[in-house]
């Protein structure tokens, strides 16, 4: 790590240590959440300059991009303003110093960063480069990691999200009922129709964002990117659609019942291409069966797979919003 | 052909089935794939116990790739006897929840609800069969999130302050594991757990390694709801529909317990020095408190579905305490004890969904008279409870003698332990007759002041199954209590894979 690199890793940290007491501290809902995104983005910033630019991405995206716009969702249904404490919390204070204390004690005795002998990179990453090269054939290895050596992972993954997904539909709603098809659109629930300029800019970036947002996705085996970081950019540019003119209308061009066909397709597309290796004769993943030549199987099972988290999590996340939209306009 | 492949189909069962479940439109259907999903994974789970026995190992490579590269599986006796807790435990309490749940769940939620079913179960059969640190994270998140919607699925508003508390602690104890794993990472390069251990010895005693320790301890603490990070346990259980109280109280905490025993046995204490002393001293003064507190509410809680919770609180404390004897026959006795309050406590709750559907709460003053409404029912009730204080004949009776067997092997500390142990199952004999009293004595509650909303009298129209299922895990309880071959075994043979072969 460059000198450059150091200082300006520094200037991070200590702004995003200023933004988190700042977030602490503040009464202010809204600020509260703009903070918030503020610090995902200095966290990504960080992510990025050490060279973990596919999580840099997902952070940008879904930290700043997505969560600000969920939170803001829920600010609607609620007031600006927290309710002051009746006390102050010492005892959280006390035990979040304590941990802290450990967590920097701990750091005495790590290994030098980025130092080729530390065990994160003598051990088993030699064996992951020379692979990725060999059996697999694609310049990203992070990509071969996460899609094939620790695929099972990744699947576990999309669960995951598939699961916040199916948790929000149960204890929200799918909001249909609110906006059942045909209905004329409501005044209120216009978006930013009346605002011309915000609604022009905002609709010519939105091809953009969706380009970008199938580049990450089928350019993952070469770059940064993949499936879950599209996901979530393609899931940002619809739901700035639906900011601009309206749920009512961005349910219009992608309906409830196709978002949960997203939801449930992406997770199967990935669990059939499992279970395809698993008929094929090789073990549950395996995607080397899936062609003659297990190179170009391989290849193939991480298309699809990248393919799947795309879907569902593009799905989820819309899914996600209009639960908490809908809400709102109720 | 499928044999090599059940580690793996153990898990990918309920997890394809879950998608599917949610686009099951139609009324009892998302119930039945459910159902079907549940029982094929007991199926599975019943011919793995079977072939574990006699130290058996099976393993199976994620993707074809070899560990510690790629995701490995591993079944051994202690897992397998897991699978069995949590594959029996959905599958009875789908089967006898049907109606239970139908009158809890608006129909267009079902789907939801019955997926969110599977994903737990998927999460909680994933961690038993993972032998691999993040893997283990990655299935806890799915288990825990699915969890959350499975407690605040009922009608209950108050299950959702209840469950707010449970995601901020279940949060924060997965971080810990998190943080700690992160740390073994940094020091090793491997997730791999057996992998680990072999590459723990080197760094045995740096401080990223003692951290690590702490912060998996405590982390997986919270998740087990040991005392005294118990305390989102009971509102918990209390406000959640019925069923899914009887599913996760048998199996929820128990995972996280396996994933604390099989991470402090197999990697920490044979590698870092002192560290049994350590996990001993910190823990068993834990489990003696969780005992004693635990017992103690209950026998002064008024809340039926409170009452059996804070048992639970106690019963953990039990399995730890055989734990921190850091014996084979302590950790025998905690492992044995997995099953069997399993077998009594899912039983209880599923006989708390039966009483509620006849009466208009489950306090204990409303379930008064409940014996002479529905006496199979209760009867089934009583063996269950007789089950959770440990009257010989039954299945708790084995793993409390054993626990007592193992603790007299301490000389005088043994002695008060098992002092201990006595009088919490005096105590337990206290709260189990205060419920049997207000059902046998008490005054007909709904009869004489609420009549008119007493939603159904009628219990055999509501359900002929549940007294079925009620009378298998009662008759279960009695089974194991006699003739407990298969259990003993696998826990017998799991204590001593994680004493590491010492005798």
């Amino acid at each position: 790590m460059s000198t450059i690199t150091l200082l300006f890793s520094i200037f991070l940290l200590t702004l995003l240590m200023i933004t988190t007491m700042a977030i602490v501290r503040t009464r202010n809902l809204f600020v509260a959440v703009m903070l918030m995104g503020i610090a995902s983005l200095l966290i990504a910033a960080s992510f990025f300059l050490l060279d973990a630019a596919d999580v840099a991405l997902t952070e940008a995206a879904v930290g700043a991009g997505i969560s600000t716009v969920l939170f803001l969702g829920a600010l609607a249904l609620t007031s600006e303003r927290e309710r002051s404490p009746s006390s102050l919390p010492l005892l959280s204070l006390g035990i979040v110093a304590i941990v802290a204390l450990i967590v920097i004690y701990a750091t005495f005795d790590q290994p030098p960063l980025g130092s080729p002998s530390a065990p994160v990179q003598a051990h088993l990453t030699p064996w992951y480069i020379e692979s990725t090269r060999e059996l697999i054939d694609i310049p990203n290895v992070v990509t071969a990691v996460l899609a094939s050596f620790r695929g099972y992972d990744t699947l576990g993954e999309v669960i995951v999200v598939f699961t916040a997904g199916v948790g929000v539909l149960f204890l929200l709603g799918t909001g249909a009922s609110a906006s059942a098809a045909g209905a004329p659109l409501s005044e209120d629930n216009a978006g930013l129709r009346h605002y011309l300029i915000p609604r022009i800019l905002g609709r010519l970036l939105i091809p953009f964002i969706l380009l970008l947002g199938f580049y990450v996705q089928f350019h993952g085996e070469y770059s940064p990117g993949g499936g879950f970081q599209a996901g979530a950019i393609v899931a940002a540019s619809i739901i700035l659609y639906s900011l601009l003119e309206g749920e009512q209308r961005a349910l219009l061009v992608i309906p409830q019942g196709v978002l949960l066909a997203m939801m449930v397709g992406g997770v199967l597309l990935y669990g059939a291409v499992g279970v395809a290796g698993l008929v094929l004769g090789g073990n549950f993943l395996d995607y080397s069966v899936l062609d003659s030549d297990p190179v170009k199987g391989q290849q193939w099972g991480i298309l699809l797979i990248e393919i799947g988290i795309g879907i569902t999590v593009a799905g989820v996340l819309i899914s996600i919003f209009h639960a908490f939209a809908s809400r709102g306009a109720a | 052909m499928l044999a090599p492949h059940l580690p793996m189909l153990q898990v990918v069962v309920p997890l394809l089935m879950a998608p599917f479940v949610v686009l099951l439109r139609p009324r009892g259907l998302a119930w039945a794939a459910a159902t079907m999903a549940s029982l094929m994974a007991f199926a599975i789970a019943i011919v793995l116990a079977l072939s574990v026995v006699g130290d058996a190992t099976l393993t199976y490579r994620v993707g074809g790739w070899m560990a510690p590269y790629g995701i490995e599986l591993r079944v051994d006796a202690f897992g397998a006897l897991l699978l069995l807790v949590i594959t029996g435990a959905s599958s009875m309490a789908l089967l006898g929840g049907q109606r239970s749940l139908e009158r809890a769940l608006p129909p267009t939620r079902e789907p939801y609800y019955f997926s969110a079913w599977l994903l737990a179960l998927t999460g909680f059969v994933g961690i038993a069969v993972s032998a691999d640190a993040f893997n283990i994270f990655v299935f806890m998140e799915v288990s825990s999130l699915a969890s959350y919607v499975l407690i605040a699925g009922g009608p209950d508003r108050r299950a959702l302050s209840a469950v707010f508390k449970y995601l901020i602690m279940g949060t924060v104890g997965a971080t810990f594991y998190l943080v700690g794993i992160g740390l073994v990472y940094m020091m090793t390069g491997t997730l791999n757990l057996a992998d680990m251990a072999g590459r723990i010895e080197a760094v045995a005693d740096t401080r990223p390694m003692i951290v690590a320790a702490g912060f998996i301890t405590v982390g997986l603490a919270l998740k087990a709801a040991i005392f005294p990070l118990h305390i989102w346990l009971p509102n918990a259980y209390a406000y959640a529909p019925h069923v899914t109280t009887a599913f996760l109280a048998a199996c929820a905490t128990k995972v996280a317990l396996y994933v604390l025993l099989r991470f402090d046995f197999l990697i920490l204490q044979q590698h870092l020095s002192g560290h049994a002393f350590q996990f001993a001293g910190y823990l068993m003064p834990l489990a003696v408190l969780g005992i004693l507190v635990g017992s103690g509410v209950a026998m002064f809680e008024r809340d039926l579905k409170r009452l059996l919770a804070f048992s639970s609180v106690a019963q953990i404390g039990y399995m730890l305490l055989g734990a921190s004897l850091v014996s084979v026959s302590g950790l025998h006795a905690a492992i044995l004890h997995m099953f069997n309050h399993a077998l009594a406590k899912g039983g209880l709750f599923l006989a708390v969904a039966a009483f509620a559907a006849v009466t208009s709460g489950w306090r204990l003053e409303q379930i008064g008279g409940i014996a002479r409404t529905m006496p199979w029912t209760f009867a089934a009730f009583v063996v269950c409870g007789l089950s959770l204080i440990g009257v010989p004949g039954t299945a708790g009776f084995l793993s409390k003698w054993y626990l007592v067997t193992a603790a007299l092997e301490h000389g005088a500390l043994g002695i008060a332990l098992v002092c201990v142990i006595l009088l919490s199952s005096l105590m337990a004999v206290a709260y189990v007759w205060r419920m049997v009293e207000s059902a046998c004595f008490a005054p007909d509650f709904d009869a004489e002041t609420d009549a008119d909303s007493t939603p159904n009298r009628d219990f055999a129209a509501f359900s002929h199954l549940l007294p079925t299922i009620l009378w298998i895990v009662a008759l279960a309880n009695l089974y194991f209590g006699l003739a407990n071959a298969l259990p003993l075994e696998l826990a017998k043979s799991a204590a001593r894979t994680l004493l590491g072969g010492l005798p």
